[in-house]
C-alpha cells in the first residue's frame, strides 16, 4: 500500500468543536485544495506539507460525533478512511483530534476508528481550555494505557504543530493501538456474516452493517451481496445478539464507553469536578430564558445589521468602481458590439460577481466569531423552537435569517448545520425570504399602482402591501419544507441532540482564515458560473438585431456632449435624439432573443393578464430581480438608467394599454407581479451558488423549477382573487 | 419517570432509553446510557430544548428527544 518514495496519506477526523479545523489550517499553511467529495455535499479539503523529507498529503474529514453512518454525506468519511472512496489513496495513517477538556466523550469516535486497524496520532487540542477548568491529563500515563501516540496543542495559537507533524511521520512505523476487544458474541456473528461474501469486504464494513440498524453501511452491504436474504441474515444475527445480552443499539456505546473509562481512570483528574466553571456562569447568563433571548435578539440584530447595513458602503463603492470602470470603457472603445460586450456583458458581469463580496465577508466574519466563541450553539438552541414549523432545528436560524438580506451568503452560511438533510432542505427555501433585491420591485409598483389611502384612517396601504410582501415567501416556506421533507428528503427527522462547546476567546486567525477562505471560494467557483450567466443574458439581449443606426445616434449624442460648447444645436435636436435612442433600444430589445422568448411565452403568461412587455422584463431579470425596472425601462423606450423612483416609468406604465384600450397594469395585475416576484428565482446568483454548495446541477434546476411554477400560481391567484375583489 | 420531566438543577440516573432509530442511536452514542448521572442544567425560551450536563460536558436535547431516556431521579445534593 505505502511506497517509500511517494507522500505519506494521512485522514484527520474529530468531533465537532475540538478545533479540528483550525489543526488542519496550522499544518497546512498556505497550499490548500478545496473541492466535494464526488457525488455529496460534503467538502473535502486536503493539503501537502513536507516534514524532515516526507511528503505529507493530508485529507480533512467532516467532524462528527461517531463513525456510524446514516446518509450517503456521512459514508464518505467510512469511504475514506477504508480506501474505497473515487481517485483517494487510503490513509496510512489517522489522526484523531479530541477536545482535551473532554475526553471520555471524545475518545467514543476514536474506539470507533481503532476498528480499522491503522496507525493513529491522537492530538489533544484546545489543552489551555482543559487545565483553566482543571482537568489534568497524564500524558504518559495515557500512551501507556491506549498504546497510541499522544500529542497535547493549542492549535490557534499554534502550539504542538510541530509535534504533531512529527508524531505522523513516527507513527507509520508504530505498532497499533490498544482497542476494545470485540464481544465474543459479536465477533463470532461478524466472521458469520463474512461467509456469505465470495470476496468479503472489510471487516469494518461487516460490523458497522451489524451495529447500525438502518444505517448506510447496511444499505451497502446488501448492494454488494446482490442477495434481498442478506438483510434477512443481518436481523436474524442482531436478534441472537440481542438474546445473549447485547441489544443493539445502547450495548455498543455501552461496551465502548466502559472501555473508555477503564482505560482513562487512572490518567485524567478532574479538580473541579462539580464547580460551576467560568463557561457555566456565562451560560446562566445566555440561556436565560429572558436575559438570554434579549441577548440573542441583539446579536441577530447586529448580524443582520451587518450584512444589511454595514456592507452597504462596500457594495456601493464597488458599483462606483464599475460605473467608473464602464466610463473609462466608453471614453475609449466607440460604440459598437465590443463596448456593449465590455460594459454591458463583462465589466457588469465581474461587478455581479464582486457585489456579493461585502456580504459574504460580514457575514462570515459575525459567524466566524460566534463559532469560534461557542455562542453559535447557544443561539441554535435558544431559536430551535421557532424552527420547528419548518421541520428543521435551531442550526437553519442564521442561514434563513441572512438570506432576508441575500440568500448568497445566506445559503453558504448553511455550512454551519451538520444534519444534511435539514441542509439541503434549508438551501432550497432559502431563497424564498424576502431579500433586499425585491424591494425596489415591491417599491416601484406599490407606489404606481397601489392608491395612497389609509385604512381607518391610519393604516396605509401601501405600507401594508409592503409589509405583506415581504412575509409572502416566508408563508410558503413552511408547506415547502413540508413537502421536501416528505417526497426528497424522508428518513430521520431533525434532531437536536448536540453539544454545547466551552465559551471560549474567538481566535482572530481562525475568523480571519475563515473569512479569506469563504471570499476566495464564492469568487473562484461561484463567481465564474455567475460571469459566464450573466455573459449569455447580454448576449440573447443583443443578438440577432442590427446595431448600426443605435450607434450612429449614440455617437452623435457623444458628440455632441463632449463638445457642448462647440456645436450650435437646439435642445429639442438633441431630445429627439435621446428618444430615438431610446425607442431604438426598445425595439432592438424586442428583436433580441429574450425579446423573442417573451413574444414565445406571452400565450402563457395572457392568464395573469400580462402582456409580453411584462414577459420579456421577466426573462431579462433572471440574472438578478432588481434588473427587471431597467429591462422595463428599455422596452417601454425610456432608457436603462431609470430606477423605482423613476416617474416616468410610472407615468408610462400607467400609460399602457391592450390593443383595445384597456390599461395593463391594474391593481391586481400589478400585484400579481410583486407576488411573482416575491416567490420566483429570478436569481442566477443564488441558483448557481445552490449548484455550488450541492455540488449538483440538479438541485439549482430543482429550485428554478418550483419557485418559477410557485410563481406563476401565486401569481395567478393574486390575479383572480384581485379581480374579483377589485373589478 | 423520564428525562424530560426533571426540573432544572435536578439530576437522575439513566434507566434505559426507548426504540433503536436514530435518536436512541444519537443519545447512546453522545453517552447517556444505563447507569449514567445526568442533570437538568437550563431550558430556552418555551422550555424546549434542554441542556442537560453528563460525563463533563453539555449536551441539548429536545423535549420529545429527552422523553426517550427512562431515569430514576436522585435527591438533590
Amino acid at each position: 500500500m505505502s511506497n517509500a518514495a511517494g507522500p505519506l496519506h494521512v485522514a484527520l477526523i474529530g468531533n465537532p468543536n475540538t478545533g479540528k479545523s483550525t489543526l488542519f489550517n496550522a499544518l497546512s499553511g498556505q497550499n490548500v485544495r478545496t473541492g466535494n467529495f464526488p457525488g455529496v455535499t460534503v467538502e473535502a479539503k486536503s493539503t501537502t506539507f513536507t516534514v524532515d523529507g516526507q511528503q505529507i498529503h493530508l485529507t480533512d474529514l467532516p467532524g462528527t460525533y461517531s463513525l456510524s453512518p446514516r446518509s450517503l454525506d456521512e459514508m464518505v468519511a467510512v469511504d475514506v478512511l477504508l480506501g474505497t472512496a473515487a481517485n483517494m489513496i487510503a490513509p496510512e495513517v489517522v489522526v484523531c483530534v479530541a477536545d482535551a477538556a473532554n475526553l471520555e466523550r471524545n475518545l467514543y469516535l476514536y474506539t470507533q476508528l481503532l476498528d480499522l486497524n491503522l496507525p493513529f496520532v491522537l492530538v489533544l487540542n484546545m489543552w489551555d481550555n482543559a487545565g483553566r477548568k482543571g482537568i489534568e491529563v497524564d500524558v504518559e500515563k495515557l500512551q501507556a494505557s491506549l498504546g497510541v501516540h499522544v500529542v497535547t496543542t493549542v492549535a490557534d495559537q499554534g502550539v504542538g504543530i510541530a509535534d504533531v507533524k512529527s508524531a505522523i511521520l513516527a507513527a507509520k512505523n508504530q505498532s497499533l493501538p490498544q482497542r476494545p476487544n470485540l464481544p465474543a458474541e459479536l465477533a463470532a456473528a461478524v466472521s458469520d456474516l463474512r461467509s456469505e461474501f465470495d470476496s468479503p469486504p472489510a471487516d469494518f464494513l461487516l460490523l458497522r452493517g451489524l451495529l447500525d440498524i438502518n444505517g448506510e453501511t447496511e444499505k451497502r452491504l446488501a448492494k454488494l451481496t446482490h442477495d434481498k436474504k442478506f438483510l434477512d441474515a443481518l436481523n436474524c444475527h442482531r436478534e441472537k445478539l440481542a438474546t445473549s445480552g447485547f441489544r443493539i443499539p445502547v450495548a455498543e456505546s455501552r461496551w465502548r464507553y466502559d472501555w473508555i473509562r477503564e482505560h482513562l481512570k487512572h490518567c485524567v483528574v478532574s479538580t473541579q469536578a462539580g464547580q460551576r466553571t467560568l463557561s457555566d456562569r456565562i451560560d446562566k447568563v445566555l440561556t436565560h430564558r429572558i436575559g438570554g433571548v434579549f441577548v440573542f435578539l441583539l446579536t441577530m440584530l447586529l448580524v443582520f445589521q451587518a450584512i444589511y447595513t454595514f456592507a452597504a458602503p462596500f457594495s456601493d463603492a464597488i458599483g462606483w468602481v464599475q460605473d467608473s470602470a464602464s466610463a473609462s470603457v466608453e471614453s475609449v472603445v466607440p460604440p459598437g458590439i465590443l463596448r456593449s460586450l465590455l460594459v454591458d456583458g463583462a465589466i457588469a458581469g465581474v461587478g455581479g460577481v464582486v457585489v456579493f463580496l461585502p456580504q459574504i465577508v460580514f457575514l462570515f466574519l459575525c459567524i466566524g466569531i460566534l463559532e469560534d466563541c461557542g455562542y453559535m450553539a447557544r443561539a441554535a438552541f435558544l431559536a430551535d423552537r421557532l424552527m420547528a414549523p419548518l421541520g428543521l432545528n435551531g442550526r437553519s436560524f442564521v442561514p434563513l435569517m441572512s438570506s432576508f438580506a441575500c440568500a448568497v451568503p445566506g445559503i453558504m452560511a448553511t455550512r454551519t448545520i451538520e444534519n444534511w438533510r435539514d441542509r439541503m432542505v434549508t438551501i432550497l427555501i432559502a431563497p424564498l425570504m424576502s431579500c433586499s433585491a425585491r424591494w425596489p420591485v415591491y417599491m416601484l409598483l406599490t407606489s404606481a399602482f397601489v392608491p395612497d389611502e389609509y385604512l381607518g384612517g391610519w393604516l396605509s396601504l401601501r405600507a401594508l402591501v409592503l409589509f405583506g410582501m415581504h412575509f409572502v415567501g416566508l408563508l410558503f416556506a413552511i408547506p415547502i419544507a413540508w413537502i421536501l421533507r416528505k417526497f426528497w428528503f424522508q428518513g430521520e427527522s431533525s434532531l437536536f441532540v448536540m453539544e454545547m462547546p466551552d465559551y471560549k476567546t474567538p481566535s482572530w486567525k481562525v475568523v480571519g482564515g475563515r473569512v479569506l477562505e469563504q471570499g476566495r471560494e464564492f469568487l473562484v467557483r461561484a463567481g465564474t458560473l455567475i460571469f459566464c450567466t450573466s455573459i449569455l443574458v447580454w448576449a440573447a439581449a443583443y443578438f440577432p438585431g442590427d446595431h448600426t443606426r443605435l450607434y450612429e445616434v449614440q455617437t452623435e449624442l457623444e458628440n455632441i456632449e463632449q463638445n457642448e460648447t462647440l456645436i450650435d444645436i437646439s435642445q429639442e435636436k438633441i431630445d429627439e435624439l435621446v428618444a430615438e435612442h431610446n425607442l431604438l433600444n426598445g425595439e432592438l430589445i424586442e428583436a433580441s432573443y429574450l425579446g423573442q422568448a417573451g413574444h414565445f411565452i406571452a400565450p402563457a403568461i395572457r392568464p395573469l393578464g400580462w402582456d409580453w412587455k411584462i414577459g420579456v422584463a421577466v426573462i431579462a431579470s433572471f440574472p438578478a430581480r432588481e434588473v427587471v425596472i431597467a429591462a422595463m425601462g428599455t422596452i417601454y423606450s425610456l432608457g436603462a438608467d431609470v430606477d423605482e423612483e423613476s416617474s416616468d416609468l410610472k407615468e408610462t406604465m400607467k400609460k399602457a394599454t391592450w390593443a383595445d384600450g384597456r390599461p395593463i397594469f391594474t391593481l391586481p395585475v400589478a400585484l400579481s407581479i410583486m407576488v411573482f416576484f416575491a416567490l420566483c428565482s429570478q436569481c442566477a446568483a443564488t441558483l448557481m451558488v445552490i449548484r455550488r454548495e450541492t455540488n449538483s446541477w440538479r438541485w439549482a434546476l430543482f429550485t428554478f423549477t418550483y419557485m418559477t411554477l410557485l410563481a406563476y400560481a401565486g401569481a395567478w391567484v393574486t390575479v383572480q382573487v384581485g379581480n374579483w375583489l377589485f373589478v | 419517570m423520564t428525562l424530560d420531566s426533571l426540573g432544572v438543577g435536578e439530576r437522575g440516573v439513566v434507566v434505559s432509553i426507548e426504540g433503536t432509530d436514530t435518536v436512541a442511536v444519537r443519545l447512546a452514542e453522545m453517552g447517556v446510557i444505563d447507569g449514567e448521572e445526568i442533570e437538568l442544567v437550563g431550558t430556552a425560551p418555551f422550555g424546549d430544548p434542554l441542556e442537560f450536563s453528563l460525563r463533563g460536558y453539555r449536551l441539548s436535547l429536545r423535549k420529545a428527544e429527552a422523553a426517550r431516556v427512562n431515569i430514576e431521579p436522585l435527591k438533590s445534593k
